[in-house]
C-alpha cells in the first residue's frame, strides 16, 4: 500500500494532531463517546427540560453534519441533498412507530439505519461518476424532489400534514428520576456518540486515508491501487446512513414529521453550517451543530429585546449566519475549529 | 498500567450506557404507558393580579402575512379587556410565540412557554402540522389548550386530548352544509372542487360528498407550497363545471380568481370560511394583479357574487353589533392595520377565553377553567351554537351563508344551519348572540 502521501496528514483532515498508539483507534473513539456522553448526561442534571429538547437537537443535528462533514471534508464530494436523507430517516422512523409500535427503539433505529443505507447506495452508484459541481446538482435534485412524494403518497406519508407518533417516555423504574425530555436526550446522545465513534473510526482508518487520497487527485489515487469509484460511493453511503438516523433520532424527539422540515434549505443550512463549524474535522460539526440550533434562538430574542421589529426578527438570521459565512469563509477557511485551534496553538507558544 | 486505569475509567461508563441500552432495547417504541391524568388542581401562570396565557403564531415567514392579524386581533381585545380592569382583578398577559408555521419551531417555542413562561393555558395555538405536534405534550403536562386555530377534526377527540377544545366549525360540518346548500340552490348544475391536498381538502371532500355525487364532475387539488393553479383551473373549465367549491386558503383563493379570470371562466365559487376573507383577498388580488394585463382591475370585480361559509361576525356587516363593536375596539387597541376577518377570528376567540375566564371565577387553577369549558352556555359572539362539553369539544357547530357583493357588502342568504361531522342531518337554529354590552368577559 503506498499510501505514504497521505499518511502524514494534512491539519484539514482531521484527527488529533498526536497519534496515541496505545488503544486501537475503535477503542479510543469509543472511549471518547463515554465521556462525551457522560458530559452530556451532566449537562442535563444541572438543565431543565427545554435545554434538554435543545440538547437534543443539537445531537441529531452534530450527527447529521458530521456525516456529511465526512462527505465533503473526507471525501471531496460536495452533496445538497443530505436533508433528503435526514427525511427518509425520519420518515422511516415514523411509519415504523406507527405501523409497529411493537418494535423497539434500538430496532427502529437499526432499520432506519438500514433504509438510509440502501437509499444512500442507490444514489451513490448512480452519481459516483459525477463530480463537483454536477454531483452537487444532482443530490440537489434529491433535496428538492424528495419532500414531494408525501404529496404523491398522501395516505401513507401524510402530505404537507404529515406524520405525528408518540414515542415511549423514560422506563417506568426511571420515572421521577428523569422526565420524558431528558430521557430522549439521553437516548438520542447515546446513538449519536456511537455514530460519531464509528465516523470518526471510519474517517481515521484506512477507508479515511483512501477517501482523502482520492480528494486530493483522483488519478494518483488510482495509480497508488485505490479503488476510487468504491471509496466515492463508501463514503456517500456512510454519509447517507448517519443523516438517516439523525432524521431518526430527529422524529423520536419531536415526534412529528413534515415536508417542510426538509425542505432545500435544510440541506444549504447544513452545508453552510459545516463551513462555519470547520470543514475539517468532527469537532467542527459540534459547532455547527451548536450554531444551528442556537443561533436562531439568541437572535430572535435579541431582536424582540431590542425591538427591532418583524420584519429585521424574519431576516436577520439569515442575514448574520451569511455574513458570518463570509467573514470565516475570507479570513479563516477552516472554520470556527480552525480558530480554535489557532488559539491553542498560540497558548502553547505562550506557555 | 495505562490500560488499566483506562478500564477502570471505562467501567462505569460502559455500565451506564448498556443500562441505557437495555432499557430502550426491551419495550415497543410505539408502546406509550397509559398514565393517570395531570394534576389540574394547580395554577402556574397566575397571580393576584396577572394571569399569563400562551399562544404559537406564525409571525414571521410565508405564512405570517395571512395569519398575524389572528394575534393581533385578540391582543387588542386583552388590550381592552385589561383596560377595564381585567378579569377577577386580573389582567391577562398574552405572550405570543413566533413558529413561523413550522413544526420543529412549535415544539421548541410550546416547550419554552410552558417550562419557562410558565404559561397557565395555551389559547389558539395555529396550524394543524404545527399544532398537531403539540397537542400530546400539551395533554400530557395538563396545560389546557382551548381554541386551537384550525377546522382539523383532531382537536375533537376527549378520548385522547380531554384537554384541548376545538374552537373553529371543523371543515367537515362547514361542507355539509355548503353541499346541501348546492343541491338546493343550483339543482342539475355540474360542480368542481378545487381543494388544499392535506386535511382541510380531505375533510371538507367527506362533507361535500354527503350532498353531492353525479353533479361533480372533477376534483382537483392543490399543494400549498406550489403558486401555479393553471393546470387545475383549466381542468375545472374544461369539465364545465359551473360551480366551484373551494376548500382553499386565501392565497389559493385569489390565485384561482385570478386565472379563471384571464381563461374567461367564470362559475359560481363557493369559498369556506378559511379563504372567504374578502379584506384579505382584495389585498392579495390587488397583489397579485400588480405589473400583469389586469393591472388597475379592481379586485371587488373578481369577488362579486362569490357565496361564503361563514360562523362569525363579519367585517363586512358593520350593522351587526359585535362587528361594529370589534372596529370600533380594533380602532382604539388595534396597530392601524386595515381591518379584516382575520382579526375578528382573533377577537372572537379573545372574547370567547374572556368570558370563560370570567366564569370560572376567582379562585382560578386549571381544573376551575376547565370546569367553567364544559359548563359554559356560549352566546356569542360566534353567530352559530358553540359545543365545548359532553365529550363534544367541537367548538362552532354549524355556518351560515353569505354572498358578496361589489362594492364591499355581504348579504345573508342562509340564516344558521347546524350539524355533526358524521352523517347525522344538517338542521336550521334559532341563535341570537348576545350583545356586546350584555355578554360579561371582563370586570
Amino acid at each position: 500500500m503506498s499510501t505514504s502521501a497521505t499518511e502524514r496528514e494534512p491539519r484539514t483532515a482531521g484527527g488529533p494532531a498526536r497519534r496515541r498508539v496505545d488503544l486501537p483507534s475503535p477503542l479510543r473513539h469509543l472511549l471518547l463517546a463515554a465521556l462525551a456522553l457522560a458530559a452530556v448526561a451532566g449537562l442535563l442534571l444541572v438543565t431543565g427540560d427545554l435545554t434538554a429538547l435543545r440538547l437534543a437537537a443539537v445531537g441529531y443535528t452534530m450527527l447529521a453534519v458530521a456525516g456529511l462533514q465526512l462527505l465533503v471534508g473526507g471525501s471531496g464530494q460536495v452533496s445538497l441533498g443530505h436533508g433528503a436523507f435526514m427525511m427518509i430517516g425520519a420518515y422511516t422512523m415514523a411509519l415504523l412507530v406507527l405501523r409497529l409500535p411493537m418494535l423497539p427503539l434500538a430496532g427502529n433505529l437499526v432499520a432506519v439505519v438500514a433504509v438510509a443505507t440502501v437509499a444512500g447506495v442507490a444514489v451513490g452508484a448512480a452519481t459516483a461518476r459525477l463530480h463537483g459541481p454536477y454531483l452537487a446538482g444532482a443530490t440537489l435534485i434529491l433535496a428538492v424532489g424528495l419532500p414531494g412524494l408525501t404529496h404523491r403518497y398522501h395516505e401513507v406519508l401524510g402530505g404537507s400534514n404529515g406524520l405525528t407518533v408518540r414515542t415511549a417516555g423514560a422506563p417506568p423504574f426511571l420515572q421521577g428520576l428523569v422526565s420524558g425530555s431528558e430521557w430522549k436526550a439521553l437516548v438520542v446522545w447515546t446513538a449519536v456518540v456511537l455514530g460519531l465513534a464509528v465516523l470518526a473510526t471510519v474517517s481515521t482508518g484506512r477507508l479515511g486515508r483512501r477517501m482523502r487520497a482520492v480528494r486530493d487527485d483522483e488519478t494518483a489515487a488510482a495509480m497508488s491501487g485505490i479503488p476510487v469509484g468504491a471509496t466515492k460511493v463508501t463514503a456517500f453511503v456512510v454519509a447517507s446512513a448517519a443523516g438517516g438516523l439523525a432524521g431518526g433520532l430527529q422524529v423520536y424527539v419531536l415526534g412529528t414529521a413534515t415536508p417542510s422540515m426538509f425542505t432545500l434549505s435544510l440541506s444549504l443550512t447544513l452545508l453552510a453550517a459545516l463551513v462555519l463549524g470547520g470543514i475539517g474535522s468532527m469537532w467542527g460539526a459540534l459547532w455547527a451543530a451548536l450554531a444551528v440550533v442556537y443561533l436562531e434562538i439568541w437572535l430572535s430574542d435579541a431582536v424582540r429585546a431590542f425591538e427591532l421589529g418583524k420584519d429585521v426578527e424574519n431576516n436577520l438570521p439569515i442575514v448574520l449566519f451569511g455574513v458570518l459565512l463570509i467573514l470565516v469563509l475570507r479570513f479563516q477557511p477552516l472554520g470556527l475549529h480552525g480558530i480554535l485551534q489557532r488559539l491553542r496553538a498560540l497558548l502553547r507558544r505562550a506557555r | 498500567m495505562r490500560t488499566t486505569t483506562n478500564t477502570a475509567r471505562r467501567g462505569p461508563l460502559a455500565a451506564l450506557l448498556a443500562l441505557a441500552l437495555a432499557a430502550t432495547g426491551c419495550t415497543g417504541a410505539g408502546e406509550v404507558a397509559e398514565t393517570d391524568g395531570p394534576d389540574l388542581s394547580v395554577s402556574p401562570g397566575v397571580t393576584d393580579d396577572a394571569v399569563v396565557i400562551g399562544t404559537h403564531q406564525p409571525l414571521t415567514g410565508p405564512a405570517a402575512a395571512g395569519y398575524m392579524s389572528i394575534s393581533r386581533g385578540a391582543a387588542a381585545v386583552f388590550d381592552h379587556v385589561n383596560e377595564q380592569g381585567g378579569i377577577h382583578g386580573r389582567l391577562i398577559d398574552y405572550r405570543v410565540e413566533d413558529d413561523g408555521y413550522d413544526p420543529a419551531r412549535t415544539i421548541d417555542v410550546t416547550r419554552e412557554l410552558v417550562i419557562e413562561d410558565e404559561i397557565f393555558a395555551m389559547f389558539g395555538g395555529l396550524g394543524t402540522p404545527t399544532h398537531g405536534g403539540v397537542i400530546d405534550y400539551l395533554n400530557d403536562e395538563g396545560v389546557p389548550d382551548v381554541f386551537p386555530a384550525s377546522g382539523a377534526l383532531a382537536w375533537n377527540n376527549t378520548e385522547e386530548h380531554p384537554l384541548t377544545y376545538g374552537w373553529q366549525v371543523d371543515y367537515t360540518k362547514e361542507a355539509k352544509i355548503q353541499g346541501q346548500y348546492i343541491v338546493e340552490n343550483f339543482p342539475g348544475q355540474d360542480v368542481g372542487y378545487l381543494f388544499q391536498n392535506d386535511d382541510v381538502g380531505e375533510d371538507s371532500q367527506e362533507g361535500l360528498d354527503q350532498y353531492l355525487t353525479d353533479e361533480v364532475v372533477t376534483r382537483q387539488h392543490y399543494e400549498s407550497e406550489v403558486t401555479d393553479l393553471s393546470a387545475q383551473v383549466a381542468e375545472l373549465k374544461r369539465s364545465g363545471a359551473e360551480v366551484v367549491v373551494c376548500s382553499c386558503i386565501p392565497a389559493f383563493v385569489a390565485l384561482a380568481m385570478l386565472e379563471a379570470a384571464s381563461t374567461g371562466y367564470d362559475p359560481q365559487w363557493v369559498v369556506s370560511s378559511i379563504g372567504g376573507d374578502t379584506a384579505t383577498l382584495q389585498g392579495l388580488l390587488s397583489a397579485f394583479t400588480e405589473d400583469t394585463d389586469a393591472e388597475g382591475v379592481p379586485a371587488d370585480t373578481f369577488l362579486d357574487g362569490m357565496l361564503i361559509t361563514s360562523y362569525m361576525p363579519r367585517v363586512e356587516d358593520p350593522d351587526d353589533e359585535w362587528a361594529a363593536f370589534f372596529i370600533d375596539l380594533y380602532e382604539e387597541y388595534g396597530e392601524g392595520d386595515p381591518m379584516t376577518n382575520t382579526h375578528i377570528f382573533g377577537m372572537t376567540q379573545a372574547v370567547m377565553f374572556a368570558q370563560v375566564l370570567m366564569s370560572a371565577g376567582p379562585e382560578l387553577d386549571r381544573q376551575a377553567l376547565v370546569d367553567a369549558l364544559e359548563e359554559q352556555e356560549w352566546q356569542g359572539p360566534g353567530s352559530v351554537p358553540f359545543s365545548s362539553s359532553g365529550g363534544d369539544h367541537g367548538g362552532h357547530q354549524g355556518a351560515y351563508v353569505v354572498q358578496y357583493r361589489e362594492g364591499g357588502a355581504v348579504e345573508m342568504i342562509q340564516g344558521p344551519r347546524v350539524t355533526d361531522r358524521d352523517g347525522g342531518p344538517i338542521e336550521e337554529v334559532d341563535f341570537t348572540p348576545l350583545s356586546p354590552q350584555e355578554l360579561v368577559f371582563h370586570d
